[in-house]
């Protein structure tokens, strides 16, 4: 407890200084490593994420950016050889700690993946399903009006609104991937993560998704894994980068891209690897 | 521009290409022509075997032969004990064998640790399904009937079958499960949903075709099985019929049946054909057939079940 409260001074004192930092920090990481199996993935990861921000995790493949995201929502939990140690913090309160429940705290930590994921069923079960195990509504006319605010705040409700009962995979790629967002928001979370969410879309489908995400961050605190420099430019508030497990430099997104103190971040930004 | 259009240009006027372009499409006509010829080997031998059963035995069959129990005149001999007794056994097996069969599978695939423990566990079942089911036979014998004292009865009988297909059951599941892919998985689990719910809500659903698949060849396989049967006791020759499960009176459901003897087809199909004269092979013929055809019927519904399950999934 005692490092936890050191760490948070640390932030804010950071933050005096920079007109970003002020703003609430809603999730940091301290001294975060994760091993899979014997191999490990991250080391000594600390970073801190603003509230009703976007956040961007830029880094070369393999650096350890999507384990990181992973560690916020214990997603990690699933892989049976993974061990994670070090503090995430969110709201004041360590979701490494024993007595944190990942469902719980999975309901307050919405995620949305590479790879579009809608389940095997229609638009409207698909947005549904979250509300309904978490018991957050019981009449159909709240479940009916989950799934049209969901889906109007993933900018999908025009385009889907008469076929709610269709199934979901039948959507486009983008619209698959707004229909995800959508159904990550219907548990209404206060952070969403977005690993890689525009990797598998197409440019229009992208901008789409990155408008959204614009959106989104007056109501949400927003971190996006993503391979794409300009697409961490466009939509971020504040970049963290990471090489080789290790975190390089974290930052307001314009110092990062246009005054890097790292020299590594300074080669990566400008194309010299990665 | 140039280079993308030049090069396979230049390539097909290549004699060598050329020439290895012809091999490889002859390789490609080989292949089917030895494919067909694998895949009729199958078909014309079942034919053959369908039409010299049918040749036999198809006048055997008739109203009566559904109807009469067997006989020492074989052309009043009938099936009713037999189909009756298969049908019954097929129903305990099929109650005990799948729940068990899925659950373990889910269990294994799902929830058990990676450890020395399930590994053994996982070495063995793999084993099991090698069994052969004389085997199964015997240790039924020693611990149901003897054991427990479940006696020679269609209980004893539809827990033996169920055993045998335990593995199957099992195997099948695991794979099944095994192709759910992990996106779907991370999905559920993305949004809050416990283990079990991953598993009841998204993993099941998606995985039950292919653990059907498992079950067709699993009851399948029990209703054909002789030995084992015939080692804890099934009777040959048999004159009356289980008592009904519905009754008349309270509470209207009776499991006498299940502890009654029984023969099944296959038992009085063997029993048939090891018996002289022509006529009691004409009736095993007959019985070949109803066995061939209750097979096929089994497998019928449960494939149409496949079929309305896989619907419902909106991949």
């Amino acid at each position: 407890m005692n490092q936890i409260s050191i760490d948070i001074s640390r932030a804010t004192h950071a933050g005096a200084s920079d007109a970003l930092h002020s703003a609430d920090i809603k999730v940091f990481g301290r001294d975060v490593d994760v091993h899979y199996g014997t191999k490990q993935a991250l080391f000594k990861v600390s970073v801190d994420i603003p509230a009703n921000a976007v956040t961007a995790f830029i880094g070369p493949s393999g650096c350890g950016k999507s384990t990181f995201l992973r560690c916020i929502n214990r997603m990690n939990d699933t892989i049976p050889t993974a061990r994670v140690t070090g503090v995430v913090n969110i709201d004041g309160v360590n979701i490494n700690d024993k007595s944190v429940d990942p469902v719980q705290l999975r309901a307050r930590v919405g995620m949305v993946f590479q790879k579009p994921n809608p389940f095997p069923k229609s638009i409207y079960e698909n947005i549904i399903y979250g509300p309904k195990i978490h018991g957050l509504a019981r009449a159909k006319a709240d479940f009916d009006a989950i799934v049209e605010s969901s889906l109007r705040k993933a900018g999908l409700w025009e385009e889907v609104k008469d076929r709610l009962h269709d199934a979901g995979t039948g959507l486009s790629g983008g619209q698959q991937q707004r229909l995800c967002i959508a159904r990550a928001i219907a548990v209404s979370p206060e952070v969403i993560l977005m690993d890689e969410p525009c990797s598998a879309l197409d440019p229009i489908a992208t901008a789409r998704i990155e408008e959204l995400i614009d959106e989104l961050r007056q109501n949400y605190t927003i971190i996006i894994v993503t391979h794409s420099m300009q697409q961490a430019a466009r939509v971020s508030q504040k970049t963290a980068f990471f090489h080789l497990g290790t975190l390089v430099e974290e930052g307001p997104t314009t110092t990062i891209f246009t005054n890097p103190r790292d020299k590594r971040t300074q080669d990566y930004i400008t194309g010299r690897f990665g | 521009m140039s280079i993308a259009l030049s090069l396979p240009a230049r390539a097909s006027t290549d004699q060598p290409f050329a020439d290895h372009l012809k091999r490889r499409h002859r390789r490609e006509v080989i292949f089917i022509v030895l494919g067909i010829m694998a895949t009729s080997v199958g078909l014309i031998a079942l034919a053959m075997l369908v039409v010299d059963l049918a040749l036999s035995g198809l006048t055997r069959i008739n109203f009566d032969f559904f109807t009469n129990f067997p006989s020492r005149r074989a052309s009043q001999a009938g099936i009713l004990s037999a189909w009756v007794g298969s049908l019954l056994v097929m129903l305990v097996t099929a109650s005990i064998g799948i729940p068990l069969g899925v659950a373990a599978g889910i269990y294994l695939e799902e929830y058990a640790p990676r450890n020395i423990w399930t590994n053994i566990v996982e070495i063995n079942v793999s084993n099991l399904a090698g069994v052969p089911s004389i085997v199964y036979g015997l240790l039924a014998l020693g611990l149901f009937v003897y054991g427990f004292g479940t006696g020679r009865s269609i209980f004893t009988a539809g827990l033996t079958l169920a055993l045998l297909i335990l593995p199957i059951i099992i195997v099948s599941t695991r794979e099944a499960i095994r192709a759910v892919p992990w996106s779907l998985r991370e999905a559920a689990y993305g949004i809050g949903a416990t283990k079990w719910q991953v598993t009841r809500d998204h993993v099941l659903p998606a995985a039950i075709p292919g653990i059907l698949t498992g079950v067709i060849i699993g009851i399948s396989r029990a209703i054909g099985e002789t030995a084992p049967l015939v080692t804890i006791g099934a009777l040959s020759f048999i004159a009356f019929l289980p008592p009904s499960p519905v009754t008349g009176t309270f509470p209207f459901i009776s499991f006498a049946w299940m502890f009654e003897g029984f023969t099944v087809l296959p038992i009085q199909l063997f029993n048939w054909v090891s018996r002289p004269g022509q006529d009691f092979h004409a009736n095993a013929a007959a019985a070949g057939l109803v066995l061939l055809a209750v097979t096929l019927m089994l497998n019928a519904v449960a494939i149409y079940f496949r079929y309305q399950l896989r619907k419902k999934l909106k991949w």
